[in-house]
């Protein structure tokens, strides 16, 4: 059967385990050319990992991941390596290199992956950093930026080599609103400048409906709902509706002991 | 009785593991530092460079104290026993043969493995748990060949190199010893310094330390890539690479100078 060619990423029965533990269990999903993708789910609930499955930083136990047309678990690590540069990841700690400056991060892959001149490298940089809006910054050490400033330095080196999918790893966990919105705000930018595939992992709910093209919502390793942002909201599944509106009563029960705080 | 062997049985399947593991990652420092070139990414030149100067160059002052003051006592103890005899004289030549044989290579690597293993696990560690190391993966770029493959490489060449200069630290605590406090006339104590020293003696002890290079400089890498567990786990995974050091030092000291002891090289 032939794939649908506007599918860039598809996953299959994916079952992950962790020892004994089931992390993943039957996860389907496809995602299509330039959406923007959103996995949410509580803690735990193995959105990372399958984040990780995509980016071939884990294989599965079971079932199959393709991307861009290739199958990550038949494929050598050379081969791997050869693909990786078509997608780029911007970490939950942003994950410079501490030892280099802003600069040096975002040229790092174009160094790394091309024969370019110093001095394009120089350029292009400069183009990406512009394009978070840290034009200027080249010369900073990561320790001296703060946490919004890492995240957009992190997003300039994972477009550095101009990739068809990002990945986004809490791109707003632990930064305020304001900076939210604008991380939020420069995730749409890309993508629709750069014509860019994005996956994005988060559990904060304003940036889920702010960019979200459809949204899959995961639980205990299994997929719940996929729609889009309008279609979860009015979700009549009440996991789904306890999740998004944030409430502490309702099927998800983070209290260890019911019989002690359930109040019987 | 069987859930005591299975625990054994259980230990020596974790060190098998971690055996096979740490073989792996040398075989792949190996492989990146003489194949890397004629595929096209070799390991960079700068970073070589960067790690030489300091795990070399800021490493002299240490290896010339610890160096020099075993030169110094070894001397005031050698003469303790020699003066009974009569012979302070060969104070000289003990102290040159036993420095560069086994003292300065063993000695200088211990230094190095305190000092830069564990600053090798410690960077390396920290890297880890701030999912440097991932992000490197997943830009394509290997961790082994950018992080792991420099370090080795600088300090193979580094460490003989201040094994020599131990050596000759070493000899010069025992010239001071000699000249100052025994009254060795010194165009004598230099003469019997050098009179029995042979290549040999040089070459084997030079020898080990390019294997002694290979043990901090893998272990080091080893531990800081396989971190885990945030802050606790780089100082435990330090704190591992260290001990691990010493005793490979000591267990492949062991092996060499008995592989020249037997073979008579």
């Amino acid at each position: 059967m032939a794939e649908d060619p506007k599918i860039e990423i598809s996953i299959k029965n994916l079952v992950k385990y962790f020892g004994d533990h089931k992390v993943l269990d039957g996860v389907t999903i496809d995602i299509y050319r330039g959406e923007t993708f959103v996995i949410m789910g509580g803690s735990g609930c193995g959105k990372s990992t399958l984040l990780r499955h995509m980016t071939g930083a884990i294989k599965p136990t079971s079932g199959t991941v393709t991307v861009l047309g290739r199958d990550m678990s038949s494929l050598s690590s050379e081969d791997l390596e050869k693909l990786k540069p078509k997608f780029g990841m911007s970490f939950q700690s942003a994950a410079l290199i501490d030892y280099m400056t802003v600069g040096e991060n975002v040229a790092l892959p174009l160094i790394e992956h091309t024969k370019l001149d110093r001095e394009i490298i120089n350029i292009i940089v400069k183009m990406k950093l512009n394009l978070v809006g840290l034009g200027g910054n080249e010369g900073l050490m990561p320790s001296q930026l703060s946490g919004g400033m890492k995240k957009r330095v992190g997003l300039a080196r994972a477009i550095a080599m101009d990739p068809q999918i990002i990945f986004y790893d809490e791109p707003t966990a632990g930064l305020d609103p304001v900076v939210c919105a604008v991380v939020d705000k420069l995730l749409l930018d890309l993508s629709k400048k750069l014509l860019l595939t994005s996956v994005v992992v988060t559990h904060n709910m304003e940036s889920v409906f702010r960019i979200a093209d459809r949204v899959a919502m995961l639980h205990n390793g299994k997929v719940l709902q996929v729609g889009t942002p309008e279609e979860i909201k009015n979700s009549e599944n009440p996991i789904v509706q306890q999740f998004i509106h944030g409430r502490i009563e309702g099927p998800l029960n983070f209290m260890e002991n019911e019989e002690v705080y359930s109040g019987e | 009785m069987p859930y005591f062997f299975e625990k054994i049985g259980a230990v020596v399947v974790r060190w098998v593991c971690v055996l096979c593991e740490f073989l792996k990652l040398s075989g792949e420092t190996l492989y990146w530092i003489f194949a890397g070139p004629f595929k096209g990414k070799p390991v960079k030149r700068p970073s070589v460079f960067e790690q030489m100067v300091f795990m070399g160059a800021r490493s002299i002052v240490i290896v010339f104290f610890v160096t020099f003051f075993t030169g110094i006592v070894l001397a005031m103890q050698s003469a303790y026993q020699l003066s009974q005899m009569g012979g302070t004289i060969y104070v000289a030549s003990l102290v040159s043969i036993s420095i560069c044989r086994e003292l300065g290579p063993v000695l200088t690597s211990l230094v190095l493995a305190g000092r830069i293993g564990a600053a090798i696990t410690a960077e390396v560690g920290s890297m880890r748990i701030n999912e440097q190391i991932e992000a490197l993966d997943t830009m394509g770029i290997n961790p082994v060949r950018f992080l792991a493959a420099p370090k080795v490489l600088a300090l193979f060449f580094m460490l003989p190199c201040l094994t020599v200069i131990g050596d000759l630290s070493g000899i010069l605590g025992g010239y001071v010893v000699g000249v100052y406090n025994l009254k060795i006339n010194s165009h004598l104590y230099l003469q019997t310094a050098f009179q029995y020293l042979t290549l040999k003696d040089i070459y084997t002890g030079l020898s080990k330390s390019f294997i002694f290079a290979l043990i901090i400089s893998l272990v080091g890498c080893y531990q800081g890539l396989n971190t885990k567990g945030g802050a606790v786990g780089v100082g435990r995974s330090t704190t591992i690479s260290v001990v691990t050091s010493f005793i490979m030092i000591i267990i492949a000291d062991c092996i060499v100078t008995g592989f020249y002891y037997f073979s008579n090289i």
